[in-house]
Formats: C-alpha cells, structure tokens, sequence
C-alpha cells in the first residue's frame, strides 16, 4: 500500500488517489467517467472545452486538469452541473455545421455520442451557420472545418505523438480556429497518413480520406453502448 | 388581343395523397375552355450546390438528404456513380445482391404503400366516392385486412433496407465499389420467415388492380390518356431489370428509338428543356426534339419496355397485361397503378429468391479500382428512371452534379394528364369543382409523383390549385 494516497469525495463515494493525479484521471482509474471532450488519455491536460466541469468544495473547476485534494468534496453527476455541460455541447453544435445524419464520423462522434449520453435531443439555441471550407488538398487527409470544436486534439497528437507541427491556432475570441502549419493548406504541411492526429479528432473535422463509410451502423463504437462505459465498466474491479 | 388576355387560369392546391407538394394551374380561353393545365413544382436547386466541395464518398448518404421518400434509390443511384469515380465496373456477388435486395426491398415498400395508403381508396370506392370516405381511413374501415397488409408490406420492405443499409433512411451501406455489410444467416431468417406471407399479399394487391382496370376499362382508358415515349433501363438480354441495365426507348406503338444504350452516354441522348412557367425541367430524347421527345418513366414504362420479366410469377401478369393492347404498349394513364402492382410482385419474386442465394452471407464485401474523375449511375427508381452525374477533383471532392430524377422525368406527362382530365371535366363552367379536383387528383395519383425530390428540396412545400381567366385574372384559387 502507497502511504502517499489522498482520498476525495466524488458524488458522496470515497474515493483513494495518487497526490499528483487530476480529479479526472483519479475518476477514470475508479471507475467513475466524468464527461470530457478536449481530455483525451494518451495527450496532456488542455482545460479548454469545459465540458468535464466539477465543483470541488463549491466552486467550478475542470477535472481534467484540476488536482486532487485530501478531503475534497467533488460534485458531478448533479442536475446543476449535467445542464452545464449540455449547455456547452448545445453551444458547440449551433456554432458549427454539424449534420449528423450524413456525416461520416456519425456514431464514432464523441460531441454527438455526448449529446445522447446528456439526452440532448435537439440545440436550443439558435444556429449560426458559419461559412467554413473543406481542405482536402493532402492527398491523403482532409479538414471539414465545419465540423471543428476547437479542442486542439489534433495540435496536441500533432506536436506530442507525431513529433511535428501541423495545425495551430489562429485569431481570438470568437474568431479564434485551427489552422494548417503552411499557406499551402494541409497539403503544404508534414501531415501524414501514418499520423495519429487524423485518429485523435473526437469529431469529424481531421479526417482520413476515403474510409468513409466502411463501418457499418450497427458496429461503430457508440452504436451498442454510450460514450464512456469504457470507464464505467472498470468499476467491478 | 394578346395571348395574356384571352386566358384564365385555375389553380388547383393541394394534391392530397401524392408525395410531397405541388401547384397546378389551369388556363382558360374566354369560353372558358381549357386552354393548358400546368402543374408547377416550386423548384430548389439547393442540393447541386450543396454537395460542391463535399468528398465523393459522403455523396451516396448526403443524397439521401434530397428526399425522405424515396432516399434509398438516391443512395443507390449515387453509389454506383461512386463505384465508376474509384474505377469500379464490376462490384463482388456479395455486394451487387446485397444492393440488390436493398433495391428491392425499397421498390415492395414503396409500392406497398402507394397502392394501400394511396391509391386503393380510388379504386375500391371509385373515385367518383365522396372524399369523406374515400380514403386510407375509410379502407381501413370497410376493407380492414388490406389496411393492416399495406402496413405489414411497407414494414416488411423497410426493415429488408434496415438490414441491408443500416437504418431505414440515411443508411449507409452503399459505399464506393461494393457495401459496408452483408446478410447474416438470422437477418435472413427473419425475412425467410415472412415472405410465403408476402407473396400471397402480393398477388392479392396485383388482382384488385387488375380487376378494377378490367372491369372499368371503358371509363379509364381515356381518363388523362394519351400516346407517348417511354423510357427505362432494360437488361441486355431485354429483360426488366429495376437495378441496372442499359437505356431503352420506345415509342408509343412500341418501336424502338434507342436500344441497350450504355447510360454513361446519356447526354447524347436526352436532354433537358427549361420552361418559363415551371422550375422543374422537361426532359425529352434528342433526336426526336422537344415536340415529340418526351417520354413516360416508371412501372408504367417498365412494363412495356421489357421483352419479358425474369421471374416467373411477374412475367405471366405481364402477359396478361400485354393481352390487353395486342402486345403493343399500353399508354392508358391508369393502368400505371396494374403495371406498379406487377412490379410488387416481381420484386417480392426477386427478395425471395435474393434470401435463398448463399452469396448474401459472402464477406468479399468492397472491390477496388483506379480512380477516375467522373461517374454516372442509374436505377429504376419505384417512380421511374433516376439519373445521377458527378465530376470530381484530384482532391476527391465533387465539382459537378446533375440529376434527373424519376418525377422530374414524368414532367410533361403529368402536364398532359391534367390537361387532358381538365379539357374532359372542366370545359364551359370556370370554376373548380369537387369532381375537377379529384379527378385532376386521381390522375396525377397515377405517376405516384414525388415532388418533394422533383424538387431537389430539403423540405417539402405547399400545392395549390387556381383558376386564372381570359385576362389574366385569378378566378378561383383552392386549397383544401
Ligand atoms: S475535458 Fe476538461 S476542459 Fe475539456
Ligand atoms: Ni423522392
């Protein structure tokens, strides 16, 4: 037994940590999935979609990068904090052009797999219908930016598990998108069909061309069970 | 005097029992005599534009976004497109009968429903009966077994789509050189179990609409009757062929103006003719000009293009069929709805003997080619011949579309048909009667029209009927 285990409250169950882990990864390794899109297992902590807020003692933070405390209250799975998330995966739809019904990442999507699993049924607020593009100048890699949410999962995978430097972030505030290392478009960039950046988008923006389709309804990854059951089937053990 | 002032128009609004919306408009003369019936469909070109810069594979599921009616045959008409963009001529066994099934199962639900929800009231009652009764709820009143057997069939043909595409509509299982799945043994099993059910179902659908064209044949053979053209895919060996096939032409005494053209030359042989008063095009054969070179499509066409019918059952209905113009086509408006029905049949013929082929739960699923930059593909959709065209970049992304869809094809047909129903129940009384409306109705009914992807629309939009007079003047306008 580690003595240095700190032990939190989450949703009134006990739960032991490591001192240096984050509420979120002390979460996961008990069993206990708290909803994330920017947080992804295999890149650092982002903290930038909000979407895994928790309040600890009180007070919002985001789990994915908020670290454990002795004795912390967290709560999550409250009536409060679930409409805070479904207000941001609302926000997210309307401000991009996401159409599920044809899009291929449809059932592999985690911003729609997140929409079923909060009991989002149809946005609330008002579409913006943005004006974005599709590169598909790399012969073998494509961008749909209408699908983008600015989660930097792909700058992230790009820079930590690539080992280059494809997409960055450009502009400000709302004006603020991903953009391809090069004036050439993503042609011009060192992306690469070996890359893992395409694999690592939660939506349907970086792409790899021409699969398409090839998983049929029934098989992808969220037809049988919800975004996140992975984590939650870990709790038997 | 000008043309303008010596006409009135009728406006008829909106078609009840047709897919999706329309507007019809009739123009009298000042004795009121019709002049000309148009039907108008408020045309969107949206979608053309909408799939510029999308990527070739997205297509077949993003069609299908074109119509909730009919998406299947968009799905399939634009997947075999795909296969000729990566170089596909030949898919696997497994996934030419998968489509195939999937195909089929479309035509039985859609005509399924058709003749049970839409058409059936016409006929059992006449369509003379007072539309209070004449219609699904009234069949389900007096005739209830043939109620619940039109819900069987439909559900029957959907779930055949469910299992092939995935979903009932925006499936997927169409992809570029082949199909994302196939058949397993307790998909089939379950369909197995069903179909003895479904053929009996069919030949009972086949016999009411051969009896009522029969025994009404003197009322109907004239009702929106007149000669034409008429168009289909047709299998090299002449046989009917709903998937694939060849382009073949006939006129209305059953020549042939083309024969087994490969469609990916349809240019050279139709074009397309833009009227001032209607955003739907009005497609006719070239060589015989916009005159003379419009033509029928659909099960109507179908039935006297082919040579014969490859199962047994459907070929001696059409048989029977041919019997009653002396084996010359039948260009009698109503007996689209006898033609439709030996359809059923043969594609509950062809499921059955799809579910008892071992090819079904083959796993050679996709083939692969060289890529090309252009694709074209055809079906005969439940509503006649549908055209998909697409030219795509080096970065596989689509820069041109074009379609011609199964309605769009029965334009000028349907503008006579109404015509000729109007002239017959109109003449001399400017005004739109219960009787004008329905018979205009019954008759448009006959096409089974989907305007809603005529249309190219993502929606569907409002049919009226108007009466405009000798100067131009709105007479009458109803909507009901
Ligand atoms: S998952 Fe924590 S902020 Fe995005
Ligand atoms: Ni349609």
């Amino acid at each position: 037994m580690n003595e240095k285990t700190v032990t939190f409250i989450v949703d009134g169950k006990e739960i032991k940590a490591r001192p240096e882990q984050t509420i979120m990864k002390a979460c996961d390794e008990a069993g206990v999935y708290i909803p994330r899109l920017c947080a992804f297992k295999d890149l650092s902590p982002f903290g930038s979609c909000r979407v895994c807020t928790v309040k600890v003692n009180g007070r919002p933070q985001a789990a994915c990068t908020q670290p454990v405390g002795e004795g912390i209250v967290v709560e999550s799975q409250t009536a409060e904090i679930q409409q805070i998330r479904r207000n941001i995966i609302d926000m997210l739809f309307v401000e991009g052009n996401h159409f599920c019904m044809f899009c291929e990442k449809s059932g592999n999507c985690e911003l729609q797999a997140m929409a079923y699993r909060l009991g989002i049924l149809a946005p609330k607020f008002p579409y913006m219908f943005p004006v974005r593009g599709v590169d598909a100048s790399h012969p073998d890699i494509f961008i749909d930016w209408n699908r983008c949410i600015l989660c930097a999962r792909c700058i992230r995978t790009s820079c930590e598990i690539d080992g280059k430097n494809a997409y960055g972030f450009i502009g400000r505030g709302p004006h603020k998108r991903v953009a391809t290392n090069s004036s050439a478009g993503l042609k011009g960039t060192d992306a690469d069909v070996s890359d893992k950046a395409p694999a690592n988008c939660p939506v349907g923006s970086l792409m790899y061309k021409r699969i398409g389709y090839a998983v049929p309804i029934g098989c992808r990854l969220y037809d049988k069970n919800p975004i996140g059951s992975d984590i939650e089937m870990k709790k038997t053990t | 005097m000008t043309e303008k002032s010596t006409m009135k128009t009728i406006h008829i609004e909106p078609i009840t029992r047709v897919e999706g919306h329309g507007k019809v408009s009739i123009l009298l003369d000042e004795n009121n005599v019709v002049k000309q019936a148009r039907l108008h469909v408020v045309e969107f070109r949206g979608f053309e534009r909408f799939i510029q810069g999308r990527l070739y594979w997205e297509v077949p599921v993003m069609v299908q976004r074109l119509c909730g009616i009919c998406p299947v045959s968009h799905h399939l008409a634009a997947a075999k497109a795909m296969d000729q963009i990566v170089g596909v001529d030949k898919l696997s066994p497994v996934a030419e009968k998968i489509r195939r099934l999937m195909h089929y199962g479309q035509m039985f639900q859609s005509h399924a429903l058709h003749f049970f929800h839409l058409v059936s009231p016409d006929l059992l009652f006449g369509f003379e009966a007072d539309p209070a009764i004449r219609n699904v709820i009234g069949v389900a009143r007096k005739f209830p077994e043939l109620a619940v057997q039109g819900v069987m069939m439909r559900k029957y043909g959907q779930e055949i789509i469910k299992a092939t595409a995935g979903k009932k509509i925006h499936g997927t299982g169409a992809i570029p050189g082949g199909v994302n799945k196939n058949l397993t043994i307790e998909e089939r099993d379950v369909f197995l179990k069903d179909i003895d059910q479904m053929m009996a179902w069919c030949r009972s659908a086949l016999k009411i609409a051969k009896d009522y064209t029969l025994q009404h044949f003197e009322e109907i053979k004239d009702f929106g009757s007149f000669d034409s053209n008429h168009l289909s895919l047709i299998r090299a060996d002449g046989a009917m062929d709903l998937y694939h096939g060849n382009l073949r032409a006939i006129d209305a005494g059953g020549k042939k103006i083309f024969d087994q053209v490969n469609y990916n030359s349809y240019r050279d042989y139709i074009a397309e003719e833009v009227r001032d008063w209607s955003y739907m095009k009005f497609p006719f054969i070239k060589s015989l000009g916009t005159e003379k070179g419009w033509y029928r499509v659909g099960p109507l066409a179908r039935v006297n293009t082919a040579d014969f019918i490859d199962t047994p059952e459907a070929e001696a209905a059409r048989k029977e069929f041919k019997n009653v113009t002396k084996d010359k086509p039948n260009n009698i408006t109503m007996a689209y709805h006898w033609a439709r029905m030996i359809e059923l049949l043969h594609s509950g013929e062809k499921i059955n003997a799809l579910l008892h082929d071992g090819d079904l739960q083959g796993t050679d699923l996709v083939v692969k080619g060289h890529r090309r930059d252009e694709g074209v593909g055809l079906v005969e959709a439940p509503r006649g011949t549908l055209f998909h065209h697409y030219r795509v970049n080096e970065n596989d992304q689509v820069v041109m579309a074009n379609l011609i869809v199964s309605t769009t094809n029965n334009n000028e047909p349907m503008n006579r048909a109404v015509s000729r129903v109007a002239k017959d129940y109109l003449s001399g009384k400017p005004q739109i009667t219960e009787g004008l409306r329905n018979h205009i109705e019954v008759a448009i009914r006959a096409y089974d029209p989907c305007l809603s992807c005529a249309t190219h629309a993502m929606g569907r939009m409002p049919l009226e009927i108007t009466l405009i007079g000798h100067e131009g003047q709105v007479l009458e306008r109803k909507a009901y």
